[in-house]
């Protein structure tokens, strides 16, 4: 009686699937290159192996505008604070792919001056290993993100004041 | 080789007492000095006969079993000439000071900024003696002997994953 159709079950599985299927294809991403890894970045992001074919052509080179964040290469100590500033900056909904062994465990710089692993700093959805990885990894991980983003339960804009 | 060799013996007929040891291995000029007559010496590889314009690296060696326990090395190349010299010289290990290089050669400004970092050896007469690599608040000189292996020193603090 007087239900509210956005709090109808159909309506929510619905809307969650679509979107889903909507940010998975759109996605912006953002790279952040500190190393040799960004050569491999570009020969995925160009025409060779071309990651617009999977719906993540745009690059924006401002952080506000992207849904996902690439970390390519090193991430010194001194670099952290910067990182972490670049994610906050962020909109929601948010990814971060830990792009080459560097981003994902401090890689052979087992030393004082590199975080080991980005996921000390920020949380981290796809690690792609490799020293570099190749370009064929990093499209099997956007594709992995994909799925990943297609199951998450999504949120909008109405969402929480339909539920509450 | 001829001509090395007299270039050295000169150089160290002209700073008596300033030179403890030259050698040629592999072909490259090698000198080893007292700190204090660094400044001297290299004002003459300059300006003097061996023209020696080019400073083309500074850095410095730990070893902490010898009683002079840092080893400053200077390599100077002469474009006129094309010859390299290879300066060495040996620093104590609890309060490591010696002259700066900055009035002759400007690219000894960072040289020596980061060897301050990285091993604590402290520059007299440098414009801007500070660390170059690691951030101010970093504890100690990382590439000194006895700095941990393991120890880290994070700018912010590092959640958990």
């Amino acid at each position: 009686m007087g239900m509210n159709p956005f709090q109808a079950p159909w309506f929510t599985t619905t809307l969650n699937s679509m979107l889903g299927w909507g940010r998975k294809y759109s996605i912006f991403h953002y790279p952040y290159v500190t190393a040799c890894c960004g050569m491999e970045y570009m020969s995925a992001a160009c025409a060779h192996f071309d990651i617009d074919r999977f719906g993540a052509g745009w690059t924006r080179f401002t952080p506000r505008q992207s849904d996902l964040l690439l970390v390519v290469g090193t991430i010194c100590q001194k670099q952290a604070p910067i990182l972490r500033t670049v994610y906050e900056q962020m909109c929601e909904p948010k990814y971060v792919i830990a792009f080459g062994a560097c981003a994902v465990s401090g890689g052979i710089y087992d030393n004082y001056a590199v975080v080991q692993g980005i996921d000390r700093i920020i949380p981290v959805d796809v690690f792609i290993p490799g020293c570099p990885p190749r370009p064929e990894m990093v499209l099997d991980s956007l594709v992995k993100l994909q799925l990943k983003i297609k199951k998450q339960d999504q949120d909008w804009r109405w969402k929480k004041k339909a539920t509450s | 080789m001829e001509e090395k060799s007299d270039f050295l013996t000169a150089l160290a007929a002209r700073f008596p007492g300033a030179v403890v040891e030259t050698s040629s291995p592999l072909g490259d000029m090698a000198l080893v000095i007292r700190p204090e007559s660094l400044f001297e010496i290299a004002a003459e590889l300059k300006n003097g006969p061996g023209d020696f314009a080019t400073l083309l690296d500074l850095t410095c060696v730990d070893f902490p079993d010898r009683p002079e326990r840092f080893e400053m090395v200077y390599h100077f190349f002469s474009l006129s000439g094309l010859r390299k010299l290879r300066v060495k010289l040996g620093l104590p290990g609890p309060d490591p000071t010696v002259a700066s290089l900055t009035p002759l050669w400007k690219n000894a400004d960072w040289m020596e900024r980061e060897v301050y970092d990285l091993f604590g050896v402290k520059f007299a007469g440098h414009p801007y003696l500070r660390r170059l690599f690691m951030n101010e608040e970093f504890v100690g000189h990382p590439l000194r002997k006895d700095y941990p292996f393991r120890k880290r020193q994070p700018v912010i603090p590092m959640r958990t994953p």
